[in-house]
């Protein structure tokens, strides 16, 4: 398990930084959501994989080892949200600077 | 309480003044009159323990962690001079009054002049030499705020620049001087650094603090090589030239020099350093002031002189130059402000302040005229006037301390008296000879109460000259004190000593001068000389400015050379700085114990392999096929979702679920303005050498970031997790959050002031979306309908969304999902109440309720919705925030901290008992604050089309013709 997410991670990171460093707003926004879904995975695997234990305590007193790290998982959740109004600004601002320059390269201007 | 009063006073009227209308000149005076009449009274009332020689001390808690006090103490040195700043305040804002015309937004300037009140009475009144600095600093900002008075005028803007920047840099190498003395004596306390001059003279760091706190000092008192900034500073109203730059403000470092005296004084670094900048100083404006054609400019250099003269006594440093010094702070004051308010009258009366214009006005301002001969007699040092007096005492001084070595210095204090009778000459020549007939205005003596000041200081001036052991003796005894303590010299303030060498200098000084000027003014005709001779290549001001403009040019320079406004080269150096500094900042690797690790579930790898695949595939489609590769990356983002679920985080899954659906309808709407970009098919391009170069170079980039973040994530696996306070959590969440879903209870409960600032960052984002989509104006080529949409054979052409969905091929569609809203509602309901037990909460059920909303626009379309049902999405915003902020503020009600949360037990018929933390009603905030800003940004996004839509049918603009050359542009 741990190979497979470390592996995910590094190829959603790696793409993401491909395309961000390309000179197509649309490429960047695409690279932007990819790297943000690598970084939350990666916060969230900071807490460990734990598979079936859901950090939900039926009664009082519970062994919290019986139980995932719910931790990186509120931050996590915070992230995904935040990461949403991110985009949506980012896509506010590609599609305005479009409209106000005639082009979508990231500078505003074809490359000479 | 007396001394915080008097320093609160100012500020407070400071803030009534900038509250009252434009015209309310006489109220704005009052006020003002009122401020320092009262500041007068507590500083009076403080008299008899000064005078007893009692050190008063009030003290408050400032950064009591850091070892700070604020302390407010008086003695007799700091209440000589709150007496000064009060009692010269007072008759400037009398003065001011009837100076500032009625079209002048007077609340600034009272303002501004109490404020500047009140940070001068705490610079004086200071008992903690950090808080000293900080009004320091407040005193350097009103003078900048009121020199830039005028701001309309751009000398006034210029020369509050300079004054500004001069004396605020002075003001840094203060407090870094200031922290250097902290460091050698281990307290800030004033009363603990002057106690301790032996051990801060002795130390190694003496001469860096010596060399601080003279910056500091000399930039404020304007002395050279710093002066320049004093005549810039002139560009201010008249009242401020006369009470700041002239007799408090600039006063403040030689004050700062004397307060220190007793810690710094006496070694020859510090008679080099002081002493040497006075001389200069006093000559320099003594010299220059002659050859001003600027009334106030001519004042301002003798200002400059005069500190320089104040400068040189401290610089001496003996208890008799002391005594000699303070003396003359409290003359120098005196006559200057009258002289520069009389300066003013004549400005204000006469249209103009060009000695080369201004004769005979003894004829038409006869008292105004008397007033200022006699104050600028006082500044030349005639006998009968205070002038006089500290003048001699300043002659005997160098003398004395000259002896026969350094003779150098009793000349260059005889050539400085030289110079100041020929400048005051030079001033009073405006009153004689034949009336001038060419004035802008006809003069008149002014009103009463504007001479008046005039006429209070210029009978001081008398009083002290002729009676000085009567009148000034016994406060000057209190300042000297508090100066010097046991080292207080016996003086004598007398008019006559005898015929002695001093007296003998004075009348040379008084002679000298009178022939110079007769000189002058016959063989060198003071009126047409446009420039100081000898000296008129010295400009300080004008090196500030070349310094100042070099300094932006090579700023500007080194912004080219290193920086770059386009974005590739900065990412990309961002994420060579991401690979590189962490390998640099991290040393070897903790040695871990390892876990053992989980086997590899095969179908949990096999939706990796697609989650995987999707991204790289999204990836290499992005340039061209932007709808496919959004598909693609929505599908990694639904793997990245069904690994949460997989992982014990179906709060995460859910959440992730809901964001992908919005962010991928979100997209969607923006695809449509963005350029079409084919690609070649017949004929691939050619790609070049260096695009080959610049795509080879970022791949390594973007495989080693990958492969690093990958061997992280390895490395952190397969160590065992370190103690968190996971088990906090985990363990207070039912019992003390009364809820069984930890995740939810983190949110709203244990973290909610996060969640508060979270849902605040949501609100900003979508009005900040809304406000720039108000502007947005499409590219004339995606205006049109688009192509897809044209086609000939397609039925739905010509017919509008809510056509198509309720007659026309979106029937079907059209009827289920409408019906379906009730039940998403339903959903949303559900997911929302079981949130705080299982998983679920505000996040996910905002969403999925904004998703149900959304599907009913995607399919009938915006008109046809908000003609049914009309949100309003702003006033879910503002609710959702109120309804999160008055939870946590219910908590101050029952005397718990901000967000406290409160568990009720409530019986409902036929529910049951009822479980009801107030962090639900938090929680329903949060839901109601993701509603509002889902459907806020997407709604505004769709308008878009709306408003640049053409009906259905009419064919698009020509929009070959536009940028077809750019749209097609290659892309890398």
């Amino acid at each position: 398990m741990e190979i497979v997410i470390a592996l995910a991670v590094g190829v959603m990171f790696g793409s993401g930084i491909w395309l961000i460093l390309r000179p197509r707003t649309f490429q960047f926004i695409a690279g932007m959501m990819l790297m943000s879904y690598a970084v939350n995975i990666f916060i969230f695997a900071m807490g460990r994989l734990w598979v079936d234990m859901p950090p939900i305590t039926p009664a009082a007193g519970v062994d919290p080892a019986q139980y995932a790290d719910p931790l990186p998982q509120g931050l996590v959740l915070t992230a995904i949200v935040i990461g949403f109004a991110t985009t949506a600004l980012y896509l506010v601002m590609m599609i305005g600077a479009r409209g106000l320059t005639g082009s979508d390269h990231v500078d505003g201007e074809e490359p000479r | 309480m007396l001394l915080s009063t008097l320093v609160l006073l100012p500020f407070l009227g400071s803030v009534l003044a900038a509250a009252m209308p434009q015209d309310a000149r006489n109220r704005e005076s009052w006020l003002a009159i009122a401020v320092a009449l009262c500041g007068l009274i507590a500083a009076g009332a403080l008299l008899p323990q000064i005078a007893a020689g009692e050190v008063v001390r009030e003290e408050f808690a400032w950064l009591p962690a850091k070892g700070l006090t604020f302390v407010l103490r008086a003695d007799g040195l700091a209440w000589v001079f709150a007496m000064l700043v009060l009692a010269i305040g007072l008759l400037v804002v009398l003065y001011a009054r009837y100076y500032m015309s009625p079209q002048d937004p007077v609340p600034r300037f009272f303002s501004f002049l109490l404020a500047f009140m009140g940070s001068m009475l705490g610079v004086v009144l200071s008992g903690n030499l950090v808080q000293l600095v900080v009004f320091w600093e407040l005193t350097s900002l009103t003078s900048f705020l009121l020199i830039g008075y005028w701001h309309h005028r751009a000398d006034a803007r210029r020369g509050a620049r300079m004054a500004f920047t001069v004396t605020a840099t002075g003001g840094l190498c203060l407090m870094a001087g200031v922290l250097v003395l902290g460091h050698i004596v281990g307290s800030y306390d004033l009363d603990v650094v002057l106690a301790a001059g032996d051990l801060i003279r002795g130390h190694d760091l003496y001469l860096p603090a010596l060399v601080l706190v003279a910056l500091g000092a000399l930039t404020k008192s304007a002395q050279f090589p710093f002066h320049f900034w004093l005549p810039h500073a002139m560009a201010a109203p008249t009242p401020v030239s006369s009470y700041l730059h002239s007799a408090t403000m600039v006063k403040a470092g030689v004050f700062l020099l004397a307060r220190l005296w007793p810690a710094l004084a006496g070694t020859p670094e510090w008679t080099w350093i002081v002493g040497g900048a006075g001389v200069c100083t006093l000559l320099l404006g003594a010299f220059i002031a002659i050859f001003q054609h600027d009334l106030k400019g001519l004042l301002a250099y003798s200002t400059i002189s005069h500190l320089g003269l104040i400068t040189v006594l401290i610089g001496i440093g003996t208890p008799l130059a002391m005594v000699a010094a303070i003396f003359h702070i409290l003359n120098h004051a005196t006559f200057k402000a009258s002289l520069f308010m009389a300066a003013g009258i004549i400005d204000h009366e006469t249209g103009t302040r060009d000695l080369r214009v201004l004769r005979g006005l003894r004829h038409t301002l006869p008292v105004t005229a008397t007033l200022a001969i006699v104050a600028s007699a006082a500044m030349a040092g005639v006998p009968l006037l205070n002038g006089f007096l500290s003048k001699e005492m300043f002659f005997a001084e160098t003398l004395h301390v000259g002896g026969d070595r350094n003779w150098w210095m009793s000349y260059a204090a005889v050539a400085m008296g030289i110079f100041s009778v020929a400048y005051s000459l030079r001033f009073i020549s405006i009153f004689f000879g034949a009336p001038a007939e060419d004035l802008p205005r006809d003069p008149h003596e002014p009103p009463r109460w504007m001479r008046f000041p005039v006429e209070l200081l210029v009978l001081a001036c008398l009083v002290v000259g002729v009676a000085p052991a009567i009148s000034i003796e016994p406060v000057l005894h209190i300042a000297v004190l508090a100066t010097l303590g046991a080292q207080a010299p016996a003086y004598d303030l007398a008019l006559w000593h005898g015929f002695n060498l001093p007296l003998a200098m004075s009348l040379v000084a008084l002679g000298g001068g009178v022939l110079l000027y007769a000189v002058l003014r016959r063989h060198f005709d003071l009126r047409a000389r446009a420039e100081v001779p000898l000296l008129h290549r010295l400009s300080g001001a004008q090196a500030f400015e070349t310094a100042l403009l070099q300094l932006t040019r090579g700023a500007g320079w080194l912004v080219k050379q290193l920086g770059t406004t386009r974005q590739q080269p900065q990412l990309l150096v961002m994420m060579l700085m991401l690979l590189a500094v962490p390998v640099l900042l991290a040393g070897a690797p903790p040695a871990w114990p390892k876990v053992p690790l989980q086997g590899i579930d095969p179908l949990f790898a096999g939706i990796w392999l697609i989650g995987g695949g999707c991204a790289l595939a999204g990836a290499w489609m992005a340039k061209y096929h932007r709808l496919a590769a959004l598909t693609l990356i929505g599908g990694t983002g639904i793997i990245t979702a069904a690994t949460f679920l997989w992982l014990s985080a179906p709060d995460l899954a859910l959440t992730q679920l809901m964001v992908e659906t919005v962010t991928t309808v979100l997209i969607l709407l923006g695809l449509r303005w963005l350029p079409p970009r084919i690609e070649a098919t017949d004929e691939p391009e050619r790609a070049t050498r260096s695009v080959w170069l610049r795509r080879s170079r970022d791949l390594a980039v973007a495989v080693a970031g990958g492969v690093a973040l990958a061997a992280l994530t390895y490395a952190v696996l397969v160590h065992p997790a370190a103690d968190t306070i996971a088990d906090f959590f985990l363990l207070n969440a039912l019992e003390g959050g009364g809820g069984s879903n930890v995740v939810n209870v983190l949110l709203v409960d244990f973290r909610s002031f996060d969640t508060l600032g979270e849902i605040t960052v949501l609100a900003v984002v979508a009005l900040t979306v809304y406000a720039l989509l108000r502007r947005f104006r499409p590219a004339p080529e995606s205006v049109g309908v688009p192509m897809q949409q044209r086609h000939d054979a397609d039925p739905a052409r010509g017919q509008s969304p809510a056509e198509q969905a309720n007659s026309g091929y979106l029937m079907v569609a059209g009827i289920y999902l409408r019906l379906l809203l009730p039940f998403m509602g339903v959903i949303a309901v559900y997911f929302f109440m079981r949130g705080h037990n299982l998983p679920g909460g505000g996040f996910v059920a905002g969403l999925i309720f904004a998703v149900a909303i959304l599907v009913q626009y995607m399919l009938a379309g915006t008109v046809w919705v908000e003609s049914h049902l009309r949100l309003r999405p702003h006033r879910w915003l503002g609710a959702g925030l109120v309804l999160a902020c008055v939870t946590g503020l219910a908590a101050w009600l029952f005397g718990h901290p901000f967000l406290t949360t409160h568990t009720a037990h409530v019986d409902w018929p036929l529910v049951g008992e009822l479980h009801l933390p107030s962090a639900f009603i938090f929680d329903l905030g949060v839901f109601v604050v993701v509603v509002g800003t889902t459907m806020l940004m997407l709604v505004a996004l769709a308008h878009q089309s709306l408003r640049a839509h053409r009906l259905p049918g009419e064919d698009a603009p020509p929009a070959s013709h536009h940028d077809d050359g750019r749209a097609e542009g290659r892309a890398f």
